[in-house]
C-alpha cells in the first residue's frame, strides 16, 4: 500500500482472532490507521489480499463493499459525526437507512446504544456542542447501531484525558465481553492496550510482530521491547494520578460531561 | 517535435483525465437519481439553502442591473428619438441574456462555492468515509440533492432576477425618465416571445444550474482532505464554473439562437 510514493504495508501479514480486541500498535506514519481503512475497504490494496469474514475484499466493486461494511462498524478518530444532524439524527441515521424500524423503536434502540457508553439527554445536542470524550462515545455507539460483528476502532484515546481514556477503554472492553464482538483497535496508548487486548500487532518498520500482550511483552526483539516500555513509562506516569477511577463506575453522564 | 508533443501531451492527458472522471461522477448522480430513495428531505434543503438562500442578494443585484439598464436605455435610444422601445430593451437584454448568466455567476459565488466548501469540509473531517462505512453512498446521499437543488434552484433565481431588472428599468424609464407606463410596458409586451426568448432563457438557466451543481460538488468531492486543499478547491470552483457559463452562454447562444 502506497500514498503517492511513499509506501507503507509493505509486506505485512497480519491477523485478528474472532471476538478479541485486537490492538495495532505502531509508530506514526507506521500505516495503522490504513490497515483499518483496507480492512473497511475505504483504501484499495494495491497488491495483496484483504480476508474480511472468509472473503477477500480486494477486488470487490463499491456497491458489493457495502454489503461487507453492513457487518462492520467503524469509530473514527475524531467521530465523523454528520455535523449537520443532532446526535438522536446521527445516530438513527444507519437504521433509517437499512432497517425498516419505525421512528419509536428506532429511538428507543438509539437511547439503548446511548446508555451503554453512558450517555443521556444529549438527543438534540449538534456534534459541535459535544466535548472529545462525548464525540468518541456518541461515534461508538453509532458504530455499534447495527449490531456489526467486527467492530474498527481508529485512536479511541487520541486527544482524551486520563479519566476518558480509561473510560472508553472500559466501555470498549465491556462491549467485546458481552458481545463477543471483533474489535480492532488502533492505538498509541501502550497501557489501555496492554490491559484490554487480547491480541497485539506492532508494526515496526520492515517487519510485524503480533501475539498476546504478555509475549510481546517477553520478547526477546529489542525493538519490540522498547517500544512497549517507552511508552508504558510516559503512560503509566499520567496514569498514576487516576487510579481512584475503576472503570464501570461511572454513572451515565449527563450534558458537559467527558 | 518530440519534446514539444512531451510537454503538450502531459497536460492534455490530464485534462482528459479529469474529463472523464467528471463524466464519471456525473454518470454515477443519474445512476443513484433513478434508484429510490428519493430524498425529498434533503433536496428541499438543498433548494432552500441555494435559492432561498440566494434570493436576497439575487432581487438587489438584479433591480440595480434593470436600473443601470434602463438609463443607459433610455440615453441611447433617446438620440433615435425610440425612447419608447425601452421596455423591450430592458427585457429583452434581461430575459435572453443577462439574467440568466449574471444570476448563474452570483449563484456560483454565493451557493456553489459554499457547497464545494461544505462537501470538502466533510471529506477532510470523514464524514464521507463515515456514511461509506454505515453502507451509504455518499454520492446518493450529499451530493445528488446538492446537484438536482442546483438545476432546480437556478432558473427560480434567474425569473426572480428578470423581474427585479424589469421592475428596476420601469422604475427609471418611467418614474425618473418620464416614459408612460402603458408605453413602457406594450413595448415588452410586444417584444417578448414566450418560444423564442422565455423558453431560450429557461433552457440556459437549466444548462448553466447542471454546471455549477456539477463544477462545484465534483470539486468538493475530489478536494484535497485538508484546510488549503478545500479552499483550493472552492477558489476553483468559483473560476471554473464562472468561466464555463460564460463560455457555454456563448454556444447557447449561437447554436440555438436564444
Amino acid at each position: 500500500m502506497a500514498y503517492g510514493s511513499r509506501a507503507v504495508l509493505r509486506g505485512v501479514s497480519c491477523a485478528f482472532p474472532p471476538g478479541t480486541i485486537s490492538v495495532v500498535l505502531g509508530g506514526s506514519g507506521s500505516g495503522k490507521s490504513t490497515i483499518l481503512k483496507l480492512v473497511g475497504g475505504l483504501l484499495r490494496a494495491q497488491a495483496g489480499q484483504v480476508v474480511v469474514g472468509g472473503r477477500d475484499i480486494t477486488s470487490l466493486s463499491e456497491s458489493q463493499l457495502y454489503g461487507v461494511r453492513r457487518r462492520l462498524g467503524m469509530m473514527f478518530q475524531n467521530g465523523a459525526l454528520l455535523d449537520s444532524l443532532s446526535v438522536l439524527e446521527n445516530l438513527s441515521f444507519p437504521l433509517r437507512e437499512h432497517s425498516r424500524l419505525t421512528r419509536d423503536q428506532i429511538k428507543t434502540r438509539v437511547h439503548e446504544r446511548l446508555a451503554a457508553v453512558g450517555l443521556e439527554d444529549v438527543d438534540d445536542l449538534m456534534p459541535r456542542e459535544l466535548s472529545g470524550g462525548m464525540v468518541k462515545r456518541v461515534a461508538l455507539a453509532r458504530a455499534l447501531m447495527q449490531d456489526p460483528e467486527i467492530l474498527l476502532v481508529d485512536e479511541p484515546f487520541s486527544g482524551l484525558d486520563p479519566l476518558s481514556t480509561k473510560l472508553i477503554e472500559a466501555l470498549l472492553v465491556r462491549i467485546n465481553r458481552t458481545r463477543g464482538m471483533t474489535m480492532i483497535v488502533v492505538s498509541h496508548h501502550i497501557p489501555s492496550t496492554m490491559r484490554m487486548a487480547g491480541h497485539v500487532v506492532l508494526l515496526l518498520p520492515g517487519s510485524v510482530v503480533q501475539g498476546d500482550p504478555a509475549a510481546l511483552r517477553s520478547s526477546e526483539d529489542a525493538r519490540v521491547r522498547r517500544f512497549l516500555t517507552e511508552d508504558t513509562d510516559a503512560s503509566e506516569q499520567i496514569l498514576a494520578h487516576t487510579h481512584e477511577f475503576e472503570a464501570g463506575e461511572h454513572a451515565p453522564v449527563r450534558r458537559g460531561g467527558a | 517535435m518530440l519534446r514539444l508533443l512531451r510537454r503538450l501531451g502531459r497536460p492534455l492527458g490530464k485534462v482528459i483525465e479529469q474529463l472523464g472522471r467528471i463524466a464519471a461522477f456525473t454518470g454515477h448522480i443519474l445512476a443513484v437519481t433513478v434508484h429510490p430513495p428519493l430524498r425529498l428531505r434533503e433536496f428541499v434543503d438543498e433548494v432552500f439553502k441555494a435559492g432561498v438562500l440566494s434570493i436576497l442578494i439575487i432581487c438587489v443585484s438584479g433591480m440595480a442591473v434593470g436600473m443601470v439598464l434602463g438609463l443607459q436605455g433610455y440615453n441611447t435610444l433617446v438620440r433615435f428619438g425610440a425612447e419608447n422601445s425601452l421596455g423591450a430593451v430592458v427585457g429583452l437584454s434581461l430575459i435572453r441574456e443577462m439574467g440568466p448568466v449574471l444570476t448563474a455567476l452570483l449563484t456560483t459565488g454565493r451557493a456553489g462555492s459554499a457547497v464545494t466548501a461544505e462537501i470538502g469540509a466533510m471529506k477532510a473531517t470523514e464524514q464521507l468515509d463515515g456514511l461509506r462505512m454505515m453502507a451509504v453512498d455518499p454520492i446518493d446521499y450529499v451530493i445528488r440533492p446538492k446537484a438536482w437543488a442546483m438545476v432546480v434552484a437556478m432558473p427560480l433565481l434567474s425569473a426572480l432576477f428578470i423581474v427585479a431588472g424589469i421592475a428596476g428599468g420601469y422604475l427609471v424609464g418611467v418614474v425618473l425618465m418620464g416614459i408612460d407606463s402603458g408605453t413602457f410596458l406594450s413595448s415588452l409586451e410586444n417584444a417578448v416571445d414566450f418560444d423564442d426568448d422565455v423558453a431560450g432563457s429557461i433552457l440556459k438557466s437549466v444548462i448553466f444550474g447542471t454546471l455549477v451543481g456539477l463544477i462545484s460538488t465534483y470539486r468538493g468531492y475530489s478536494a484535497t482532505p485538508t484546510s488549503a486543499g478545500v479552499s483550493a478547491a472552492t477558489t476553483s470552483t468559483v473560476v471554473l464554473a464562472s468561466v464555463s457559463v460564460l463560455i457555454f452562454d456563448y454556444f447557447i447562444t449561437a447554436l440555438w439562437r436564444v
